[in-house]
């Protein structure tokens, strides 16, 4: 039986981090050599873990399916990271971060984590600073900031559009360094496959070597997921092509419970698709709403050209509605807008399915090269993707999928309901609530990696010292192996006739189209049914070439699309079950006259967290109430 | 309306490090020119797989020019012929109907074939691991702004730290040598405050593990032409400076 110990520390909410710094188990130094930890992931929350994991003492295996830990997901951040050092004197402090965070994550997160986030995220500035991470600087040459969706102080940390780029290569060289002395085993092109777990706690994992597709045990004293977020469940997202849940999915189907896998980000600034054979959508930073003006036009149907579209007969829909934050409200307030107007028939481009994001206005105030320099990478992205220059015709803009504040459930530890299993980074469900503010991904990324797992992972492995992990001969390994191989041959087997990409976009239609924007009862339903049909139609009838004894992407494939398939479910079950509207999880049904999400505090204030029972029968959903004793509960206004 | 091309397509095919491989001469009709190369491959891959055919393997990621994951050789050219953009960048549209394009993997003894398209560049990571960090455990930094760092400084911190590690210089280089890699990783750290403790040691290490894995520069300038990140060539003059300045600065160090 299951039971959710969230483990929050005794005391005021600014001191529990340190209390709990004093309360945990720890390891001496030089007993920390006998320990073997396995982190899964190398992007900024993994590669952070392992290399500070490593530099107390720890012996480290990491994994990762990249060739190369630099390439992780993370790299593709641009906007920045946010920290509440109040450089600019504009009132901020760790209160008012953690107070925004709160509010923005529509009081669905635990105070207690997010307070920790806020404090450590100082932290994490002077740490990078201190690898090289070249952030932005003044003449003075003292650090810069800006603004970003959802805050109204200037709090936010960036290196160019290329935040998550150099936090990254700052994680990864700190990794190199570990590499270096041997204090971290690197395992590039490794997929793992499976979980493993003895008498329900963690004990290793099982990988297929994509070069030579052969399937290995390893076991460690704790083992790290830091395998990312599920957004590709959409198959369209702003994510990279190999972002899959299949790790996180594979511990839960192991007794992980997986908590809020409704609560999905879908980002107001991506490039609108252009045509069916569209992979991926590309974010534009949302840092371009702090200058760019977003509009449509007033009538329906509009063919006139933008520059021909006289300023009265534009609509600029967020400034509006929301006078006090304009085009910088919060993430899902921006994109439920722009479906709004896209729906009502005033969408923007070829296919009528974008809204402009308009620089001309900061072109005329600030002259176009302070554009340039605040966003030129940015510029020549979109041009490159589009074809159209936008410093003369305002871009074109859509939602789109972008982050999963969802994911595995897990303690103030950072613990997941298995003991010794850890998840970090976007892989958890923990700080974002129900909607994630802009720049806090990589700050909790971050957190999490450097400045929280370090200091409470002894706690699990104190009370170890002198036992070795489980051999990787045990029948736990060796039975994980062989369900290993088993699922790759029965996919060898099937020789249908849809390759792996068509059942991955068919399946993404269904979420979109019922668990995306705006979700309603009827359409959750169908999904519900829709979902496991497909399964069953793809279990049937997928094609996989080649040998599994080698480089095999189809096989790498089918495995992520499996998992999907059930991940989805679980996402548009817990969709069904939320009946109330919350940060990204907007139900038709519950939303004030004004068109607003509308929670019901009374009967959803707690995280839902689902246990596995298995494929044929129902999960379980076990509720983690959560209490809000220092940011009141009030209905998020923005106007 | 979109524009549709219809090409010709000669693809490189290799099934392991250790196999012959041989092109694939393949027509490929209705490619809209808004997909971008690799939506293009995607297209191709579909119908082959509808044909009973193994997919053209290839590595890719990000599909937004950053994570250095994509790289092939187009008609002859590392990343293709727009400057300054990646394989997954590139958009069809920069291609005419009727075109005849072929695609190879990168071509450098030090990055083997492992099939296909695909190659592997691990020996980048090589010189990383031997200097191209800044020791700064968890934990030990002090305030962010206790250092100010001239803005030109960071920017040209910035200007080297925008590589992506893709490889393309390498590849495009008759040599096949690894300078501007190994300069845009040196200069990153090397021109901030914070990077000059190690900065001798870090500079010595590099270079030499760089000699041992790839070829001699011989000034042809073409790493930086396929450079997606434009990653400037005076880097390289940097390294080099600094290098010379390492063999004498790290025996003066080590005698104090
Ligand atoms: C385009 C874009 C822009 C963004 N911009 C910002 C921003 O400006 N600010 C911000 O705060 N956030 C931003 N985000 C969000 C943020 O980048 C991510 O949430 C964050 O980087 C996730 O980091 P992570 O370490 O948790 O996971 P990832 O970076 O996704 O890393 C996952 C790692 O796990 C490995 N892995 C996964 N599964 C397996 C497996 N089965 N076997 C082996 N290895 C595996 C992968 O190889 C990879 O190394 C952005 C996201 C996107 C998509
Ligand atoms: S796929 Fe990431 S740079 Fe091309």
């Amino acid at each position: 039986m299951v039971t959710l110990d969230a483990k929050i520390p005794e005391g005021p909410i600014a001191e529990k981090w340190d209390n709990h710094k004093f309360s945990v188990k720890l390891v001496n130094p030089a007993n920390k050599r006998r320990f073997d930890v396995i982190v899964v992931g190398t992007g900024l929350a993994g590669a952070s873990a392992a290399a500070s994991l490593a530099e107390l003492g720890y012996n480290v295996k990491v994994f990762t399916y990249h060739d190369s830990p630099r390439r992780a997901h993370s790299i593709a951040a641009q906007g920045g990271i946010n920290a509440s050092k109040n450089y600019r004197n504009d009132g901020d402090s760790v209160y008012r971060l953690f107070y925004d965070t709160v509010k923005g994550g529509d009081y669905r997160s635990r105070e207690a984590n997010v307070y920790r986030l806020a404090q450590v995220a100082d932290d994490i500035i002077d740490q990078c600073t201190a690898q090289g991470v070249p952030f932005a600087r003044e003449y003075g040459g003292l650090l810069a900031n800006r603004s970003f969706g959802g805050a109204q102080v200037s709090r936010t940390f960036y290196a160019r559009g290329q935040t998550g780029q150099q936090l990254l290569l700052g994680a990864y060289q700190a990794l190199a360094a570990q590499i270096a002395v041997g204090k971290v085993t690197l395992y590039n092109r490794s997929d793992v496959l499976d979980i493993v777990t003895k008498d329900g706690e963690a004990a290793g994992i099982v990988t297929r070597d994509m070069l030579s597709g052969e399937v290995t045990a390893h076991s460690a004293h704790a083992v790290v997921l830091a395998t990312g977020g599920y957004g590709n469940v959409y198959y369209l997202s702003t994510n990279a092509m190999q972002c899959n849940g299949s790790a996180i999915w594979r511990a839960h189907r192991k007794g992980a419970l997986f908590a809020n896998p409704c609560y999905t980000q879908i980002h107001p600034t991506c490039i609108p698709a252009a045509d069916e054979f569209q992979s991926k959508l590309t974010l534009m930073s949302e840092s371009l709403r702090n200058d760019g003006r977003i509009w449509v036009p007033r009538g329906f149907d509009e063919s006139r050209a933008a520059d021909q579209i006289p300023e009265d007969e534009r609509y600029y829909f967020l400034e509006e509605k929301y006078p006090a934050f304009g085009n910088l409200v919060p993430r899902d307030v921006a994109s439920r807008n722009a479906k709004t107007v896209v729906d009502e028939g005033r969408g923007v481009g070829p296919l009528s399915n974008g809204v402009y994001l308009d620089f001309a206005a900061a072109r005329a105030r600030d002259g176009v090269e302070a554009v340039k320099e605040r966003y030129g990478n940015l510029f020549d992205m979109y041009e490159r993707i589009t074809g159209e220059d936008p410093y003369s015709v305002p871009m074109r803009i859509y939602p789109a999928t972008h982050y999963t504040m969802g994911g595995l459930w897990v303690d103030y530890n950072l613990m997941t309901t298995v003991p010794g299993l850890y998840a970090l980074g976007e892989a958890n469900f923990s700080d974002h609530g129900a909607n994630r503010l802009g720049a806090s991904a990589l700050m909790q990324g971050l957190a999490d990696g450097y400045f929280v797992l370090p200091s409470t992972i002894s706690d699990h492995l104190a009370p170890q010292l002198g036992n070795s992990p489980v051999p990787t001969d045990d029948p736990v390994f060796t039975e994980a192996i062989d369900t290993v191989n088993d699922r790759t041959r029965m996919w060898m087997n099937v020789k249908g006739t849809h390759g792996v990409e068509h059942y991955h976009r068919e399946l993404g239609k269904i979420v979109w189209e019922h668990c995306g924007m705006a979700r309603n009862e009827a359409g959750l339903q169908k999904a519900m049914s829709e979902i496991p049909a497909l399964r069953d139609e793809f279990r049937k009838n997928v094609k996989v070439l080649g040998s599994p004894d080698g480089i095999n992407t189809m096989l790498e494939k089918v495995n992520r699309v499996d998992d999907f398939m059930e991940l989805a479910e679980l996402k548009v079950r817990d969709a069904l079950h939320r009946a109330e509207s919350c940060g990204g999880h907007f139900r038709e049904e519950s939303q004030t006259p004004e068109g607003e999400a509308l929670r019901d505090d009374e009967n959803f204030a707690y995280v839902g967290a689902w246990e596995w029972n298995g494929e044929d029968a129902e999960p379980t959903l076990h509720k983690e109430h959560l209490e809000f004793e220092y940011v009141k509960l009030t209905q998020r206004s923005y106007k | 309306m979109t524009r549709m091309l219809n090409l010709k397509l000669r693809i490189w095919r290799q099934n392991g490090p250790d196999s012959e491989g041989a092109f694939l001469d393949i027509d490929a009709p209705g490619i809209p020119e808004d997909a971008s190369f690799l939506e293009m491959l995607d297209v191709v891959n579909e119908r082959l797989i509808s044909d009973d055919i193994e997919p053209v393997t290839f590595d890719h990621d990000c599909r937004e020019g950053i994570c250095g994951t994509c790289g092939v050789m187009i008609n002859g050219q590392a990343h293709g012929p727009e400057k300054a953009t990646a394989t997954c960048q590139l958009h069809m549209r920069k291609f005419n109907d009727g075109d005849e394009i072929t695609i190879e993997p990168w071509q450098a003894t030090s990055f083997p074939v492992l099939k296909d398209l695909m190659v592997d560049r691990r020996t980048l990571d090589r010189i990383v691991e031997a200097g191209g960090y800044i020791s700064a455990p968890t934990g030990t930094a002090p305030d962010a702004n206790e250092i100010a760092i001239p803005k030109e400084a960071a920017e040209m911190s910035m200007d080297a730290a925008a590589c992506i590690g893709c490889g393309a210089c390498i590849a495009a280089c008759p040599n096949s040598a690894g300078q501007l890699f190994t300069a845009a990783k040196l200069a990153h750290l090397n021109v901030l405050p914070q990077g000059q403790p190690e900065r001798w040691k870090r500079t010595e290490a590099m270079v030499e593990t760089m000699e041992d894995f790839f070829g001699a520069c011989t000034n042809h300038g073409e790493c930086h032409e396929a450079c997606p990140k434009e990653v400037p060539l005076d880097f390289i003059a940097m390294m080099n400076r600094d290098y010379v300045r390492s063999k004498v600065k790290n025996r003066s160090l080590a005698s104090q």
